[in-house]
């Protein structure tokens, strides 16, 4: 199992009262899955990926991953997490407008050390594999929204990551882009054996996972726990 | 990529807010360079003037006052020349020239004068305004200037220097211009003094003192001619003033028990009080560059994160800890300040240098040692100012590069 959580619980203070973002969630991932997290807006869906990600501390819950009780409160601890196991995929791209390509997963290359050649080379394989070797010296602005998705997802592979978090990878791009874009993930996750926990609206792009994790208020939906496990069941 | 190359590469990509930034610091560190280079130059002329003063301690006979020695009394007290070397070897600081003096007041015909025994070289020295009257070349340092690195010591040998050199003929004197006047003197006349025959190498320019009514001649003339011995009448000494403020007096009196020392007042109140200004303007204004200084690069570095909240969130995100933020802005304010700290001390030093004959009449010269300083400062103020952005940075959350779209 990669992840375990148990009574995850994120409450967001507020004068009118406190919102509880998550509300006591507990499940099982297992390594090499694919999983969508749907929901309607406001249901948690992003709450739980920050959290799983290790960007946001829980208020209350514990998580294991890979055997290993992660202390979440600890700022050090979740940064080494993220740099070593994680990789984030975001509607936003999240890149940075001064790097070029190749710099921006240099960026994320530099914070594991790697000398600079070994780092360079690399991130121009990395943006060989998302099919963007022309394209190394771009600045984001230069680049199709198609293309800044796939040098993030470069970025995302560059610290050969067990877990990939995506939020609404496809948010910003068309149809067509938006397949390809899955694609990507879905190879990544096959090929390479990640676990991709992927945040949508999409129903089309919640098919492309094994696991469907759907969130109400907080909380696995009654009917949708029944089914996480029936297919968790089939899967392991 | 390390963070250095990120910090540079950030900076360049935004050339606007770099300029704005060095601007104000190199502003900022300009003014100070600008002022200190005025005021070193102001000071030297400050200091040559407090010492045109002339001597400001007295050392005396125990037994005599100041009336005494200037009235040059026949049975005036002496003590001894080598109280001068007992000075000289404790090399007490702040003692910057000595001019041992034999007094005696004596007729030449129906006139009156003051036959004064100097050490030439020492003498002049602690009489700037005599070195005017053209009898020796050389300037000598004014006692409490500062010392520029780039302008040669007049006496390399300061031991030298306070002992003062032999170099008036036994039989040659300069007078003041009143004896001159009532004597009917002038340059190479001979001159009597009780039968020794003198003459006049130089005729002092008026100075409104009692030294216009003197006669001077070498010391060991004068003590040979009045039969007194190695014997002097007291010890002109120009002192510095702020170690006159740190006890001076007492250490002179520690190596001359048996003397009396006194301090002319005036002159050293005013030396001290002029010092004290010239410091605390030096101080007002460094604090002023110092506070806004620090708040404008401050101002900076928190525009600067507040712009870059995202792209901190982007690099928390992928696993940067809060030290390699911390780490990334203070190395933007060290560069900043490194190369604020080099613009504003040439843009300091080259407004001093013209600005200064055209609105001051007054040669100001680069001052070298101010590029370290400028550098220190700009960057010390840099990394003041960086320090509370660079906290509060720390503190954006890792997800921020989603909460901002």
């Amino acid at each position: 199992m990669l992840i375990k959580t148990r009574n995850l619980t994120k409450i967001y203070p507020h004068n009118d009262g406190a919102v509880h973002a998550i509300n006591n969630l507990s499940f099982d991932i297992p390594k090499g899955s694919f999983v969508t997290v749907t929901g309607a807006s406001g249901s948690g869906k992003t709450t739980l990926l920050l959290i799983l990600g290790g960007l946001l501390h829980p208020s209350s819950g514990t998580m294991v991953y890979n055997g290993k009780a992660l202390n979440m409160q600890k700022d050090d601890v979740m940064a080494n997490f993220r740099s070593n196991h994680v990789g984030f995929v975001m509607q936003s791209f999240a890149l940075i407008s001064y790097l070029t390509a190749v710099e921006n997963i240099m960026i994320a290359l530099n914070v594991r050390n790697k000398n600079k050649a070994e780092a360079r080379k690399q991130a121009i394989e990395l943006l060989d594999w998302v099919g963007l070797n022309d394209r190394i010296n771009h600045y984001p602005k230069e680049l199709s929204a198609g293309q800044q998705q796939r040098v993030a997802i470069a970025r995302a592979l560059a610290n050969s990551p067990d877990l990939l978090l995506a939020d609404e990878p496809t948010g910003n791009l068309d149809p067509g882009l938006s397949e390809e874009i899955l694609g990507i993930l879905k190879v990544i996750n096959e090929n390479h054996n990640t676990t991709v926990i992927m945040v949508t609206h999409s129903p089309i792009a919640a098919s492309f996972g094994n696991i469907t994790i759907s969130l109400e208020n907080g909380q696995i939906k009654t009917n949708n726990q029944s089914k996480y496990e029936e297919i968790f069941q089939l899967t392991h | 990529m390390n963070l250095f190359k990120l910090v540079l590469i950030e900076l360049w990509h935004r050339k606007s807010q770099l300029v704005s930034g060095l601007l104000a610091i190199t502003l900022g560190i300009g003014v100070i360079v600008g002022i200190r280079s005025f005021s070193v130059v102001s000071e030297k002329a400050v200091a040559v003037n407090l010492d045109n003063l002339g001597a400001n301690i007295m050392v005396l006979p125990q037994a005599a006052s100041v009336d005494n020695y200037y009235s040059a009394d026949i049975d005036a007290p002496t003590f001894p020349e080598s109280y001068v070397e007992r000075i000289v070897t404790s090399s007490l600081p702040g003692v910057d020239n000595l001019s041992p003096k034999l007094t005696r007041r004596l007729k030449i015909g129906n006139e009156s004068i003051v036959l004064t025994g100097i050490l030439p070289k020492s003498e002049i020295a602690s009489k700037p305004i005599w070195q005017q009257g053209g009898l020796f070349a050389d300037k000598i340092a004014a006692s409490c200037a500062p010392k520029p690195g780039a302008e040669p010591a007049k006496y390399l040998d300061e031991r030298l220097q306070r002992k003062g050199i032999d170099s008036l003929a036994e039989a040659d004197c300069f007078i003041g211009s009143v004896i001159a006047q009532r004597l009917n003197l002038k340059e190479k006349d001979k001159l009597n003094i009780e039968g020794k025959d003198f003459t006049v190498v130089n005729v002092l320019p008026e100075t409104g003192t009692v030294d216009d009514d003197r006669v001077f001649a070498n010391l060991h003339t004068v003590q040979e001619l009045l039969g007194t011995g190695e014997q002097i009448s007291a010890i002109e000494i120009m002192g510095c003033c702020s170690e006159i403020s740190d006890g001076l007096l007492g250490k002179l009196r520690n190596v001359l028990p048996d003397t009396r020392i006194t301090t002319i007042g005036q002159i050293v109140s005013t030396q001290i009080e002029t010092n004290k200004m010239m410091n605390k303007i030096s101080f007002v204004f460094l604090i002023i560059i110092l506070f806004v200084g620090g708040i404008s690069i401050g101002n900076y570095i928190w525009a600067n994160v507040n712009e870059r909240r995202k792209e901190i969130g982007i690099l928390r995100m992928i696993g940067y800890h809060k030290r390699h933020v911390y780490f990334i802005l203070v190395l933007k304010g060290i560069i900043i300040g490194f190369l604020g700290g080099i613009a504003g001390y040439i843009l300091g030093t080259f407004g001093a240098i013209w600005l200064g004959p055209q609105f001051a009449g007054i040669e100001v010269a680069p001052i070298y040692t101010l590029i370290l300083v400028s550098v220190v400062i700009s960057v010390s103020v840099s990394i003041i100012g960086t320090v509370i952005p660079a906290y509060m940075a720390g503190k954006i959350e890792p997800f921020s590069n989603m909460q901002e779209e």
